[in-house]
């Protein structure tokens, strides 16, 4: 290994983990590869590298690889790998700051619906203060014109005729400060 | 009457209306007090982190400001609510500087963010605050004979590590132990803590089909004839998915899908309507009709 791509290695690596206020003590070069989260993760199976081979990937360096691939979108937020780690060290937030990467440097995929999803959320949040969450998926769906998701509306409909989905996110009523209160956090231009 | 400050979450407004009916009709029956934390807001789930993690702190830590107010100690029945009550409230007290800024901006709102909360999940504060024992005394028609099986997902148990040990952890009974007071017949079965994947649904579609097969085929396999969930995520993941399921797989699964206040809710006595029994989409009524 060349010199610059050593520097590069420790550049990703440390580019990932800076990304998480939660990462204090998330040690990824500490990994000792015992492969327990894979063994624990109930996607694994459904992954391009699974969870023990992305954190080699990322510590290695291997960015374009670890970034072209679904395991961060494909990961369920289960934690399970994340108690077990015999290194204390968390997979799950691992895979958060890799969306977070992914969505910066706008380097997802196209067909990944993942972050489209998550920033409609966000913008309901900001608007209102509520969302529809988890029924909001449909309408994202219908952006995607996925076929195959022709169950889950006919599921939406069942529930709209149980009183159960909501047509519009309800308000909170002193949105004016929550959105000051955001601006203090996210400077944005523009009227509140 | 003991009381507690409440944070119902988005989907308990109409999706899992079910869930805080039956929330609110139960704890008055066991002598619990709920108070509805005034003007919540939206916590960001597990998708917000995605994007910001700074913003999903705030989203939360008004939230517990609100709460800190009340003086009480506060309950949330959606998991995912109660894990991110709970994080934010560790990460914000380990590090004072994120603290001081989002109690910057919460003074927009005229609040302020301490970290002194006692926070709970709504399973957890049936099942160490009020007790078996205590809803027990409470049963007058025990569901005997139901076989049901406890599905505690994810978030209730992951990833804090205050459990009492591995076993905990890994094996948690509490769920049982409840189910077992109601008169029910609490089910045995592997998966009780797997993740549903049910918010894979849009990234991968066979990834969550399969992972909510593999459950509901664990739980039917133990001949459980419903499932007691304790968040309204878990809820709908394991129903609403469930003619998909049978759809791509060629299964016939039809589980009813109830919340554990529904479930104790009758064996206390109180009338379904009041509990949002019928609500859902597999009717659980051919089971509860013994
Ligand atoms: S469980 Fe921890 S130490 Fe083992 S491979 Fe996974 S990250 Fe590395
Ligand atoms: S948190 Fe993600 S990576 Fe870890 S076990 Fe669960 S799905 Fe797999
Ligand atoms: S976790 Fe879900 S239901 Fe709970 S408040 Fe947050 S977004 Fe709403
Ligand atoms: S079981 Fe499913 S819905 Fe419940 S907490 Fe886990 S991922 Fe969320």
């Amino acid at each position: 290994m060349t010199e610059a791509s050593e520097t590069y290695t420790f550049t990703f690596m440390k580019e990932v983990s800076s990304l998480l206020h939660a990462a204090d003590g998330n040690p990824f070069p500490m990994c000792v590869q015992c492969g327990t989260c894979s063994g624990s993760c109930p996607v694994a199976a459904y992954m391009d590298y699974t969870p023990r081979q992305i954190i080699a990937m990322v510590n290695a360096g291997l960015k374009d690889q670890v970034l072209d691939s679904n395991t961060f979108w494909y990961c369920a937020s289960c934690y399970q790998c994340t108690v077990r780690c015999p290194q204390n060290i968390s997979i799950t937030e691992l895979m958060y700051a890799l969306q977070r990467y992914s969505i910066w440097k706008s380097r997802y995929k196209e067909d990944m619906i993942g972050p489209s999803f998550s920033e409609a959320f966000a913008k309901t949040i900001m608007r209102t203060g509520r969302t529809f969450e988890p029924i909001l998926a449909p309408s994202y769906i219908f952006k995607f014109k996925l076929r195959e998701f022709f169950m889950e509306i006919q599921n939406a409909t069942e529930l709209m005729l149980k009183g159960r989905l909501p047509l519009l996110p309800p308000r909170i009523k002193r949105l004016d400060n929550f959105k000051r209160m955001i601006r203090r956090i996210i400077p944005m231009g523009g009227e509140a | 009457m003991k009381e507690y400050a409440y944070f119902p979450g988005c989907s308990l407004e109409k999706l899992a209306i079910g869930y805080h009916q039956s929330a609110l009709e139960t704890t008055k029956k066991l002598g619990v007090k709920l108070r509805e934390l005034d003007d919540w807001n939206c916590c960001g789930s597990t998708t917000y982190f995605h994007i910001d993690e700074l913003l999903a702190y705030t989203l939360t830590a008004r939230n517990l400001a609100i709460a800190e107010k009340t003086g009480l100690d506060v309950v949330a029945p959606c998991s995912a609510c109660f894990k991110n009550m709970f994080f934010t409230q560790s990460h914000l007290k380990k590090d004072p500087d994120l603290a001081e800024h989002i109690n910057f901006a919460l003074e927009e709102d005229g609040l302020q963010f301490s970290g002194d909360l006692r926070i709970q999940h709504l399973l957890e504060m049936f099942t160490q605050d009020i007790g078996a024992e205590e809803i027990k005394s409470k049963v007058t028609n025990p569901l005997e004979g139901v076989r049901i099986a406890p599905y505690y997902g994810c978030q209730i148990l992951r990833p804090r590590r205050d459990h009492d040990s591995a076993e905990s952890l890994e094996n948690p009974q509490y769920f049982e132990e409840l189910l077992t007071a109601i008169g029910a017949t609490p089910v045995d079965y592997p998966l009780k803590t797997r993740c549903c994947g049910g918010s894979l649904i849009i990234s991968s579609r066979v990834a969550a089909l399969s992972m909510v097969r593999n459950l509901l085929q664990s739980a039917v396999e133990r001949e459980a004839a419903l499932i007691a969930t304790a968040c309204p995520m878990c809820q709908v993941n394991l129903e609403c998915y469930q003619q998909a399921v049978n759809q791509e797989f060629g299964t016939n699964f039809e589980v009813p899908i109830l919340y554990f206040t529904q479930l104790v809710g009758l064996a206390l006595g109180i009338p379904e309507k009041k509990l949002g029994i019928g609500k859902e989409l597999v009717s659980a009524m051919p089971v509860l009709a013994r």
